[in-house]
């Protein structure tokens, strides 16, 4: 099938493309960008080499940028599909603007062998609507006891490696992870919570946690796995990717590292820049999340991280839960967010804020964790896949859970009012309309 | 006239809410003296006590306060309930409101339950208890006791002793003392001071002879005795040499300083018997206080309801 998208904005960093244009799409590939900047528009219109017959898609509007990438999506199965499936969560993605998703191994069975890799790329094939990459286990069965087979299932499609939803506890094995995957140039993603002092914690620990009574998660839990990590790639030089970065000693600890030549990349996700543990006043569930939301100053920190280029990119960590798991006492209720449909609309108060530049936001969701994950997606260059998202930066709406293609309606967003929504996504060949 | 069908905590209260909680429970206190110590007021209403944590004497006192006020009372303990069978929270609350019941007295070891049930349930939610958060009807007991003492809490000098971080007494006690204009002390090791507690107004001291300097009012709390395997004291022992109070320390205090405990003691680990038992002790006048506030409590919630 051929598409063109004409008359919106496009926006690709990758190849320095800022401008009104149109894009031409044959065969789920991207055949032609003419971008027309105002200044050197010649001819009116500007498809006149474009062929007839093809379906067209206006854009006026909006902005066409390349499908955002999310390094760190669970998308629950194999193992717990009532929670979210490659069908449901990719959907969601789709909807989002995500045109690809990496997703965690903490299924069951763990995804620490090629079996499990397969099924989810032959599923994601068959039922996804985008592409998928799974990350594989550090170790097996997420143990933290020995390495799980690194090389095997990077052959079978896994492009990243993490114990995520629990930290490598075992420093010599975390050192041997950074070392042996050197040898395919792949990211180690790193959960840091040093799970001694974050035990039984369910929120952040400070005055919030105080006067509600819960049990506090330390900014320390996280900046002791942070610093132990960067210590172990500066001595490795593996590579190392720091998940969900919340505090501001975190930050600051990336940001040495970074100026002493360690060879680390970082996200933080939405939530860690848009909430504050005040937001748990009142015990809602939906706002549990690991590591926690944390204060006033944290949020300036990450915003600061993401502006100086500390903080690389931005992830979901999107973690859908079946309401069963929210709807329970809050110190019993599951961790988690379900993040990827309202992840572009937070981001862009980043831009309205003026954190970030709408360059920047793409960079950040779409050409850089590409360029982390070293796959082949995140540019609108002619002969890439045709994975497009075609956003109404301007159009408000309120957030609806009930709404979220996503099985999780698990978000703390609930009834605020953001903008951008996005119209069509254009992933693995097909056109999908959200409004 | 309470502004909300439910008493979730003391954080929630205004100042002239409490003192009408106050106000109430002294025309109980009467009550109870009489010979016939039933009243009419909440006749064909039910209290559930709902329970996951084991207690006797708060479960005891808000049962005979239902009582007194004529009300039927059911208990529902974790032991005997179908929670132990996997049923959920919410599925528990829906039940007890399908039976009928008004009032659902909660305890529960995870802060937030009451205000998770008083979300699920349109019945008035009365906690007794929810984890480290707040135990209302113990702080408006103790504040109770103290007017009954000193006649104002206005200008008094509070010490809490103990296990601050775990203590729902604590904080409950804490927002109560404040808001009627008292200073609040807090006495406890660093590893049992809750963060940012100074936020509160009050002042943190790790030495008890220092933080007992001309108080007015003593309150000491119970040690959970596993605090010692957590890591969070070397040992009881050491704990009472450092905290342990004792009636020589008790001499740095004002010479009319009461001495409150909300219960159970550990004889030897917080206190010596010697204040305990002494002549500044007002701690069995706590208990019978804390059934005339629960009546109050109860009453007050009936009238908001109506």
């Amino acid at each position: 099938m051929n598409i063109l998208i004409k008359n919106g904005r496009i926006i690709d960093p990758s190849n320095n493309i800022d401008g009104k244009g149109d894009i031409l799409i044959e065969d789920g590939k991207i055949k032609e960008v003419r971008s027309r900047k105002p200044e050197v528009r010649k001819s009116k219109g500007g498809m006149g080499g474009f062929v007839s017959g093809i379906q067209t898609i206006d854009a006026t509007g909006c902005i066409v940028i390349p499908g955002l990438v999310d390094m760190h999506t669970h998308l629950r199965e194999p193992g717990y599909e009532y929670k979210e499936t490659i069908r449901t969560g990719t959907r969601a993605a789709a909807r989002g603007g995500f045109t690809t998703v990496c997703c965690m191994p903490n299924t069951n069975p763990v995804n620490d062998t090629i079996t499990v890799t397969e099924f989810i790329v032959e599923k994601a094939l068959k039922e996804g609507s985008c592409t998928v990459y799974p990350i594989g286990a550090i170790t097996k069965g997420q143990k933290n006891e020995e390495l799980a087979e690194i090389e095997a299932l990077k052959r079978a499609g896994c492009t990243a490696f993490s114990d995520d939803g629990k930290p490598v506890t075992n420093s010599l094995i975390m050192r041997r992870a950074l070392e042996y995957s050197k040898i395919f140039d792949v990211p180690v993603i790193s959960h840091c919570e040093d799970i001694y002092l974050s035990e039984g914690g369910v929120m952040n620990e400070g005055f919030v946690s105080t006067i509600l009574g819960l049990k506090g998660i330390p900014k320390a839990a996280e900046e002791i796995m942070v610093a132990r990590d960067l210590a172990l790639c500066r001595l490795t030089g593996g590579r190392l990717h720091i998940a969900h970065v919340s505090t501001g000693g975190s930050v600051e600890l990336i940001r040495e590292a970074k100026a002493c030549g360690i060879n680390v990349t970082a996200e933080t996700c939405p939530h860690y820049f848009s909430l504050t543990d005040e937001s748990l006043i009142g015990y809602d569930t939906n706002l549990k999340v690991n590591p926690p939301v944390r204060t006033e100053k944290d949020v300036a920190a990450v915003k600061q991280g993401l502006k100086d280029g500390t903080i690389d990119i931005i992830a979901t960590d999107h973690a859908p839960h079946h309401m069963d798991d929210k709807t329970k006492e809050f110190d019993a209720a599951a961790f988690g967010i379900s993040g990827l449909e309202t992840a572009f609309s937070l981001g862009l108060q980043l831009v309205g804020q003026g954190v970030l530049d709408l360059k920047q936001l793409i960079m950040k969701m779409s050409v850089v964790p590409a360029e982390i994950m070293r796959v082949p997606k995140g540019a609108l260059s002619p002969g890439s896949d045709a994975d497009i998202a075609i956003i109404n930066p301007d159009k408000a709406y309120v957030v609806d859970p009930s709404g979220f293609l996503s099985k999780g309606k698990n978000s703390p967003f609930k009834g605020w009012a953001l903008k951008g929504t996005v119209e069509k996504t254009v992933s693995m060949g097909r056109i999908y309309e959200w409004t | 006239m309470l502004n909300s069908k439910d008493l979730l905590g003391i954080k929630e209260l205004s100042p002239e809410e409490i003192y009408q909680i106050l106000d109430t429970a002294s025309g109980f206190r009467d009550v109870l003296k009489r010979d016939i110590k039933k009243v009419p007021p909440l006749r064909g209403k039910t209290v559930v006590n709902l329970f996951f944590e084991p207690s006797t004497r708060t479960r005891t006192s808000f049962e005979l306060a239902a009582k007194r006020l004529s009300a039927d009372v059911v208990n529902f303990s974790v032991a005997t309930s179908s929670v132990t069978k996997g049923e959920t929270l919410k599925d528990t609350a829906l039940t007890i409101k399908a039976l009928g019941a008004d009032f659902v007295v909660i305890r529960h070891s995870s802060a937030g339950v009451p205000h998770f049930l008083s979300r699920v349930l349109d019945l008035s939610i009365i906690n007794a208890g929810d984890g480290s958060n707040e135990h209302p009807t113990q702080a408006l007991l103790d504040l109770f006791t103290v007017l009954s003492h000193k006649k104002k809490i206005k200008g008094l000098t509070v010490a809490i002793i103990g296990d601050i971080v775990h203590s729902r007494v604590a904080r409950s006690c804490i927002y109560a003392f404040t808001k009627l204009g008292a200073h609040v002390r807090v006495i406890c090791p660093p590893t049992l001071t809750p963060p940012e507690i100074t936020n509160l107004g009050t002042t943190v001291f790790h030495n008890m002879e220092k933080g007992l300097a001309n108080a007015d009012v003593i309150m000491t709390l119970r040690l959970q005795l596993e605090r010692q395997s957590k890591g969070f004291l070397p040992s009881l022992e050491e704990y009472f040499y450092l905290y342990g109070l004792t009636a020589e320390r008790m001499k740095v205090a004002k010479e009319d300083a009461i001495v409150m405990h909300p219960g159970p003691m550990n004889r030897g680990v917080e206190i010596e018997s010697e204040v305990a038992d002494g002549p500044q002790s007002v701690i069995l006048e706590q208990v019978t206080n804390g059934l005339a506030v629960r009546m109050a409590v109860l009453y007050l919630l009936a009238g908001v309801r109506k």
